[in-house]
């Protein structure tokens, strides 16, 4: 009975139910799709609030953005050097993400396809590096980037966000190599190419798909960084987004309009590379290598 | 490791090690060697040191001074209590709700993708842009309340975030807002692993959804569930982002937890002798709940 009416081999599917059609979509809808709003107006209403203030001439009291305005965002980019901050966290996060991935898919490589003394221990390291707080890695943090006078360099951040990012990335990678068949790398050795060859002409192509989900992890984790950002930079010329947002807080009451222009700002890439990235969220933060 | 031992060649030597993938994997390891092993060190040496930038001629070894100074600390202790109110809250709300959420993604309905999307957008939303868009809606001129007021609901200038209850709630929410889609993410991976003709043989076997539920699905999950749980007590421990600029510990110290302390510690004051042995006693804290959670819970003991 259940092979005809399934769809397809897909898990956990429910039997089809023996009762009429219709009181069948009357418990889904029960069951489903009533919860499912519930918690989509709860994720989704903040979104929209901030959208709407960004939006919304000053001192209205309409729930839609009427008058429609995009002064708040004129003003955040240009009078409030909102444009500075994007393109420092720019700078930052595409720093961060171009070490890390090159790094990331290094070490990928060496834990999946070689075996060698020390690669477990290598793997516990990079996995417990995973518990270790950034706020506990401040005060150290900030005497070694002042030791290498990187204080106020957008250098720090690369740094220190690469760092947090790495063990994940690779372990992510690893895991993304492991699923390539050995057997093509061979064929290709067998047909004259070296290893870097083959890899390159091989592996690569096939790897571009992961490289892209380990990159955009990397980037978000880099682009909402607050913590490095605020503990190691004190210049103006040299904030990232984060911090722009959080001086903007601290003056909150004045304008917000503006702070939920700002607001916009720093979600919009985020929430960009986060469509693209979302279909690989379950299997791959899957692994115990997850981090929020 | 192997190569302390000067003396002959090693007894046993394992099929030749070639060079290639220490060459692959040693710039990582120089990079966490230096930014993450050295300052672990360097934090458990300064918790003996009395270190102020504003003050650098005091500047020296005091022995345990800095962590008798935190057993007579109030801030200490209010902070201490708080992290655990803080991380039990969040992560059996965060339970609830998160298993709930993945169990519906994880149904077949038109229309799933994009549900999934959406819900779990949250997720990628940095710590201070969940406050900024969460002070907008606890704002008393901006928020909820106001039109709240409007209604006749409430007062005008009804601010959730001046008093401690309402200021520790407006946290618990905006948190679980992130929070929720990370736990149901790990969750959801679990349940599609649960094979599917498992549900059929109990379903044709008469058993009900409820039945099914607590014989088929949460046995399964249950091990994922150990771990998730025990992550996000974690991250919910470390993480200072929200609260710091939420609430920003407050009122009155009352939503300050020990890494927020930390963080301020070496924001506002300098005081890196200090801040080192708190962070010190945090994380001994940490790993001391964690292994006794892990025994609790006899995880990574029965591998199914």
């Amino acid at each position: 009975m259940s092979a005809i009416t399934a769809p397809a081999p897909a898990p956990a599917v429910a039997p089809a139910d023996p009762q009429r059609p219709r009181a069948r979509r009357r418990r889904v809808v029960w069951r489903i799709h009533g919860p499912l709003s519930l918690y989509m107006l709860f994720t989704l209403l903040p979104f929209y609030w901030m959208v709407m203030f960004a939006f919304r001439e000053r001192g209205s009291s309409s729930l839609l953005p009427k008058p429609f305005t995009t002064e708040n965002l004129k003003y955040v980019w240009v009078n409030g050097n909102f444009s500075q901050f994007f393109l420092n966290s720019m700078i930052v996060a595409v720093l961060a993400v171009v070490v890390s991935t090159i790094i990331a898919v290094m070490c990928g490589y060496a834990l999946s396809r070689y075996s060698f003394r020390g690669k477990n221990a290598f793997q516990l390291l990079m996995l417990s590096t995973q518990f270790i707080p950034g706020a506990m890695m401040l005060i150290p943090l900030f005497k070694i980037f002042q030791g290498m006078g990187l204080m106020n360099s957008l250098w720090a951040l690369v740094i220190a966000d690469t760092v947090f990012h790495l063990p994940l990335s690779m372990l992510l990678m690893a895991g993304f190599i492991k699923n390539i068949p050995i057997s093509l790398e061979e064929a290709a050795w067998v047909d004259g190419c070296s290893r870097f060859a083959g890899f390159r002409r091989v592996i690569f192509p096939l790897l571009v798909p992961g490289m892209v989900a380990v990159g955009a992890y990397a980037f978000i984790g880099a682009w909402n960084n607050f913590l490095f950002a605020v503990m190691f930079i004190n210049e103006q010329s040299k904030f990232t987004v984060p911090v722009g947002l959080s001086y903007m807080l601290g003056e909150f009451g004045v304008d917000y309009g503006s702070l939920a222009a700002g607001g916009l700002i720093a979600v919009l890439p985020v929430i960009l590379l986060f469509a693209y990235v979302q279909k690989y969220l379950v299997t791959g933060l899957s692994a115990g290598a997850v981090k929020g | 490791m192997s190569h302390s031992t000067v003396t002959g060649p090693p007894p046993v030597r394992p099929t030749r090690t070639p060079r290639t993938p220490y060459l692959l994997v040693g710039p990582a390891l120089v990079l966490v060697a230096v930014f993450l092993v050295y300052p672990v060190g360097n934090v458990i040496y300064s918790a003996f040191q009395q270190q102020n930038v504003l003050t650098p001629w005091d500047d020296g070894f005091v022995g345990l001074a800095n962590f008798r100074q935190i057993l007579d600390d109030p801030v200490f202790w209010k902070s201490l209590a708080f992290t655990g109110k803080w991380v039990v809250t969040e992560v059996s709300l965060q339970l609830v709700f998160g298993v709930a959420l993945a169990l519906i993604v994880n149904e077949q309905f038109r229309g799933r993708g994009l549900a999934r999307a959406m819900v779990f957008a949250p997720w990628a939303v940095a710590g201070i842009l969940t406050t900024t868009i969460w002070m907008l809606i606890f704002n008393p001129t901006t928020g909820i309340t106001r039109y709240l007021a409007d209604m006749g609901v409430v007062d005008y200038g009804t601010s959730l975030l001046s008093s401690s209850t309402g200021a520790f709630w407006a946290a618990v929410i905006a948190e679980m807002w992130k929070g929720i889609p990370f736990f149901a993410i790990m969750i959801l991976a679990d349940l599609q692993s649960v094979p599917g003709e498992l549900y059929e043989a109990a379903h044709v076997d008469g058993a009900g959804r409820a039945r099914r539920f607590w014989s088929i699905t949460l046995p399964h999950i249950k091990n994922g569930l150990v771990v998730a749980t025990l992550l996000r007590a974690i991250w919910e421990f470390n993480n200072v982002d929200l609260l710091l600029t939420l609430t920003g510990g407050g009122p009155a110290g009352s939503t300050t937890t020990l890494p927020l302390y930390v963080a301020q510690t070496a924001l506002k004051t300098k005081e890196f002798g200090y801040g080192s042995a708190l962070t010190v006693v945090a994380f001994a804290i940490l790993t001391v709940a964690c292994v006794v959670y892990m025994k609790l819970t006899k995880m990574g003991e029965d591998q199914s």
